[in-house]
């Protein structure tokens, strides 16, 4: 057995195995693929004179976990922030392409209206200097969604759906920054649920935190697959095995491979995704 | 002589120097304070606080109503200033492009930079003129002039300060950009911001020129804020170069009151603002 084959043996152990039966056991030809969330053709972005992303084009499946995979600095981020738009507060940052989101283009959508439906978790956790009842509050108060007793039961729903609820339902008053950062980072993954979003993104949600608080973060993402389609951005291949139905791999700029996370990471198609796979770069 | 030990001895060296240095500069305050505390201390009683000034000739009295003066001067110039000068701060770090923050910032800096006489024949001149006389509200309005570019800026630099991170939490909540500034950003820099406040009320606490054509000055009560008013800085000048010991004795306890207050200001919001820094950078 080559080193090669020793260390794709090694990431195909944290392969989900309940996670391949949801994708690989159909057979190939008739799968019965979950509908179309977020569409990308030819999206190529720019900041300034510099192109960051190259024709990406991937089919992002509704109620499924997608992981982005690649080294730094090749764009993964960069492609979360242009499906919430959020590149726009870059100065001289562009995109072009086509962006679907429910065949629905999100460049014509309402800012308010794209951001209620996708929202982010991002790689820092970034409580509000707010109580956690105001943190998980913000959005529902922002879009109007319910006030009072509703809106003291949207944010205990949310909470749960975060599983915070039972480490701080004695202590919603105080202050959000009072809690650790695995905490704090389930705190901002509740405030983006209580929006109740389509789509969840997040950017290495993980990369800050122990391994204990990874393993809740990734447990509950398993829970609120059932709602909400997620792309999350890793860095720890382990973890995109563990988590994710589809995996993309980006490499400067570029979508290189995009397939079940099964075949990426035992069959992949191409020679860079194994080399990366494999930890012969990157 | 090998390398390491004229290394150490140019270490040496360099440290003392720049040790006298710093003591050097501290020195003038010490000083100061030590002649206010030798020389105020004794005036210090109940009824210098409590009392209007007495006749000349009369021993006792005190300084109550430049204790009042001065607050109420304060709290108009704050009326005036605060308001002004944190919404000027909030358009300056969010809402500027590139040319107008250009020239409020250079306005700023300037005015900051413009002696206080000259603020007061300003406010002379649009206040004190018209009217006819002078009055607590000119006063107000000349400490409030030099209030607001001290507020306009440290609001700016504040609000400067409050990650990129944070702003984007709130916009990616689909939040707009108004929203973000007065429930995140604004409340994030807050505590920045009053201390800023403080900071610079305890600076214009202590000016005397810009009240000579405004607040004037008054041995009684102030009557209305439309009438002129005693103050503690204004108060130390006349007693100060006055021919009477009793006035001399009362201006350096007036002193040393005012630079008490001013210095538990600095030293308090200093405090304040040094344990938030270091908070922050656990957080
Ligand atoms: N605000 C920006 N301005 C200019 N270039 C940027 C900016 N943000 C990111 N980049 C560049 O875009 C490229 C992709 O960055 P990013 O999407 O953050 O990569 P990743 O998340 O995969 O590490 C990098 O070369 C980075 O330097
Ligand atoms: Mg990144």
């Amino acid at each position: 057995m080559s080193a090669t084959d020793a260390a794709r043996l090694d990431v195909t152990q944290n392969l989900n195995p309940e996670k391949a039966q949801e994708t690989a056991a159909v057979p190939e030809a008739g799968r019965n693929q979950p509908a179309v969330k977020i569409k990308a053709r030819n999206v190529d972005f720019f900041y300034g004179p510099k192109q960051v992303l190259q024709g990406i084009s991937a089919d992002i499946r509704e109620r499924r976990i997608t992981a982005l995979i690649g080294p730094s600095g090749c764009g993964k981020t960069t492609f979360l922030r242009t499906i919430n738009r959020m590149y726009e507060t870059v100065k001289n940052a562009r995109a072009d392409g086509e962006l679907l989101l429910d065949s629905e283009s999100i460049f014509d959508l309402a800012l308010p209206h794209l951001r209620r439906r996708v929202g982010m978790v991002f790689q820092k956790p970034n409580p509000f200097p707010k109580s956690i009842f105001d943190n998980v509050a913000y959005g529902p108060r922002v879009h109007g969604l319910a006030n009072g007793a509703r809106l003291a039961e949207l944010v205990e729903q949310s909470l749960r759906g975060a599983a915070l609820w039972e480490e701080v339902k004695d202590s919603l008053h105080k202050s959000a920054f009072s809690l650790s950062g695995g905490q704090q980072q389930r705190l901002s993954i509740a405030r983006a649920l209580a929006i109740d979003p389509e789509v969840l993104l997040l950017d290495e949600p993980c990369s800050a935190l122990d391994p204990i608080s990874t393993a809740k973060i990734e447990e509950l993402l398993f829970a609120i697959e059932n709602r909400c389609t997620l792309v999350i951005v890793t860095h720890n291949m382990a973890q995109a095995a563990r988590v994710a139905d589809y995996t993309g791999f980006f490499l400067t700029g570029k979508l290189v491979e995009f397939n079940d996370t099964k075949t990426i990471f035992t069959n992949p198609s191409r020679k860079e995704t194994e080399d990366y796979i494999t930890g012969r770069f990157g | 002589m090998n390398r390491l030990t004229w290394r150490k001895m140019v270490n040496a060296v360099m440290s003392s120097v720049t040790a006298l240095c710093a003591l050097i500069a501290v020195v003038p305050l010490l000083f100061v304070l030590g002649l206010l505390v030798v020389k105020g201390t004794s005036s210090l009683n109940w009824a210098f606080f409590t009392k209007l000034p007495v006749p000349v000739g009369e021993t006792g009295g005190g300084i109550a109503n430049a204790i009042v003066g001065s607050a109420e001067l304060l709290l108009l110039a704050a009326l005036f200033g605060v308001p002004l000068g944190v919404a000027g701060g909030i358009y300056l770090s969010e809402f500027g492009g590139w040319g107008v923050p250009f020239v409020v910032r250079y306005a700023a800096d300037l005015l900051v930079t413009v002696p206080s006489i000259v603020i007061g024949i300003f406010a002379y001149a649009v206040v004190v003129l018209p009217v006819g006389h002078f009055s607590a509200l000119a006063g107000g309005f000349a400490l409030g002039v030099m209030l607001l570019p001290i507020v306009v800026t440290n609001t700016e630099q504040f609000l400067r300060t409050v990650p990129v991170w944070l702003r984007e939490g709130s916009l990616a909540l689909g939040a707009g950009h108004w929203k973000t500034t007065m429930s995140v950003v604004v409340p994030a820099a807050m505590q920045g911001i009053l201390t800023g406040i403080l900071l610079a009320l305890a600076r214009v606490a202590g000016e005397t020129a810009p009240l000579i054509f405004t607040a004037f000055n008054n041995a009684y009560w102030n009557r209305g804020l439309n009438q002129p008013v005693s103050s503690l800085p204004y108060m130390i000048w006349i007693y100060g170069i006055s021919a009477y010991d009793d006035w001399h004795r009362q201006a350096w306890a007036a002193a040393l009151l005012l630079l008490g207050l001013v210095l538990v200001v600095n030293v308090l919001s200093r405090l304040v603002l040094a344990r938030r820094m270091a908070s922050r950078r656990i957080a």
